[in-house]
């Protein structure tokens, strides 16, 4: 799975690195998104999942790859 | 505590709101049963209808939006204005003079939002404000050693939940705590809904001058607070601007998360299952902190948007120049998006509560505030035993005359 920001969107909210710290980060320059990482690690997916449906702007997105050990596809998440 | 409603099929007209007169559209309900829910018409608009046709206290007609979708949407939406000098208000607003606006982001559409808010946001990231906890932690144990050197009863307002985010908030502008008294009283006047309008905008006269003359200081001699280091900061900031952004963070700083501070209080006293599942665990005081944040939504009339062009929604036409009120508190309990959304539930997961609002303007300071309640949550019912309130739950004076709800007062008492 890959994260994809459009800065351009992002006004630094921070709901990503609340939800996602080990994934995401804000520039010191002028707040907005940083990746730390393109593609997280297994055990982080829920919460970058969590962060794509926190973010106020529809700033990040997740491309999903075909060959994947585990299929993340329509995990089930509780949008509650 | 949900509003009984009416059967589907009702064989009466769409409901109207209690107060329609004849010929006249509805206005916004703003009537409760319970003071810890939003007026139960609301819910009862909410199921009836996607968008409501209402009247403004001004006279001019507008829409109604109370479902958590389409709140989302509309402020998410680049066609709608955050304008805050023509909008109507769905209570009394004394819109901004123009002469107000500088540095008033929160008015503003792209770009000259963006401008402001991306000038300002590297100061209120999620890791700097959590870096804060030391410093509120101190600030919380402070204010617990002097209410228990002073004993029980204590009023929480004054003594807890209104100096702990105000202190914060100071030292993070750079505003000398010494002055609270008189800036404590302009915020409060301006809030109201009932203060005389000479009143309201003399309160809001004062602030500016005050905050004028604190950036002319803060010029001949810039501290290390935020106001001081965007003076020494290579930006284009004028002195207006500078002074709309100390009023708007001084006010929002301390009155949100002071009114959230004691109305979550409120609310833990009179729910203790509750109270015992967030001092159960030790992660629970974020999620607690989440659903407080949507049970009780304190921007308790919602927010505004000004149509920049007619747009379509659910059928209707919004026409350019028309307010549209986006409803908060309806759309935080709209069961189409939370289960049981009006049970407190502080074990819940993390939820798209719209109370710091949603799109560009979704609030600055909303991490700050997460760790403000957060520390002083906690502290306060580990630094109280047996805290409770000193009168009946009936009897505290809330916040239905102010635009940010809350309480007026907090009797408590506790063990010694």
């Amino acid at each position: 799975m890959r994260v994809v920001a459009d800065h351009d969107l992002c006004l630094g909210a921070g709901q990503c690195v609340l939800h996602a710290p080990e994934v995401f980060d804000q520039s010191d320059e002028d707040g907005t998104v940083v990746l730390l990482t393109e593609t997280p690690p297994g055990e982080q997916v829920e919460k970058v999942r969590v962060a794509v449906r926190m973010c106020p702007n529809a700033v990040l997105s997740l491309e999903e790859e075909k060959e994947e050990d585990a299929p993340v596809v329509g995990s089930s998440s509780s949008s509650g | 505590m949900r509003a009984p409603l009416p059967p589907a099929s009702a064989p009466t007209p769409p409901a109207a709101p209690a107060r329609s007169a004849p010929g006249h559209l509805p206005a916004l309900p703003l009537r409760r049963d319970d003071p810890l829910d939003p007026p139960p018409e609301l819910a009862l608009i909410r199921q009836e209808t996607p968008i409501s046709r209402m009247t403004f206290p001004d006279g001019e007609e507008g829409w109604l939006l109370t479902r958590h979708e389409d709140v989302r949407a509309i402020l998410a939406d680049g066609r709608f204005s955050a304008d805050r000098i023509t909008a109507s208000s769905p209570v009394r607003r004394i819109n901004f003079r123009p002469e107000e606006r500088p540095g008033l982001m929160l008015t503003m559409d792209p770009p000259e939002h963006t401008r402001l808010r991306r000038l300002l946001t590297p100061y209120f990231t999620t890791r700097r404000m959590q870096a804060l906890a030391p410093r509120v932690e101190r600030i919380v144990a402070e204010h617990l050693d002097a209410l228990r050197a002073a004993g029980p009863p204590a009023d929480l307002v004054p003594a807890f939940t209104l100096p702990i985010p105000s202190l914060v908030i100071c030292e993070l502008l750079g505003v000398p705590y010494a002055d609270r008294a008189r800036f404590h009283a302009w915020s409060a006047a301006s809030l109201s809904l009932t203060a005389p309008e000479a009143e309201v905008l003399a309160a809001r006269d004062a602030l500016k001058s005050y905050m004028r003359e604190l950036v002319d200081a803060k010029r001949r001699d810039p501290d290390d607070a935020l106001l001081g280091t965007l003076i020494r900061a290579d930006n284009d900031l004028t002195d207006a601007e500078l002074g709309g952004i100390g009023r708007l963070l001084l006010i929002a700083g301390h009155e949100t998360t002071a009114n959230m501070l004691a109305l979550g209080t409120l609310t833990f006293l009179t729910h203790p299952d509750q109270l015992a599942a967030f001092r159960g665990a030790p992660d629970a005081a974020d999620r607690a902190v989440e659903e407080l944040l949507r049970y009780l939504t304190i921007i308790q009339f919602g927010t505004t948007r000004l149509a920049l062009e007619d747009v379509e929604v659910h059928g209707r036409r919004v026409r350019r120049g028309e307010t549209v009120v986006l409803s908060l508190p309806a759309a935080n309990r709209d069961p189409a998006h939370f289960d049981r959304p009006d049970e407190l539930d502080v074990t819940r997961p993390p939820s798209q509560h719209v109370s710091f609002g949603h799109g560009i303007h979704q609030c600055l300071g909303q991490q700050l505030a997460r760790v403000e309640m957060r520390i002083a949550f906690t502290g306060l019912f580990d630094g109280l035993p047996g805290l409770r309130l000193a009168v009946p739950a009936d009897e505290v004076p809330m916040r239905d005359d102010m635009a940010i709800y809350g309480v007026h007062r907090l009797p408590v008492a506790w063990e010694e």
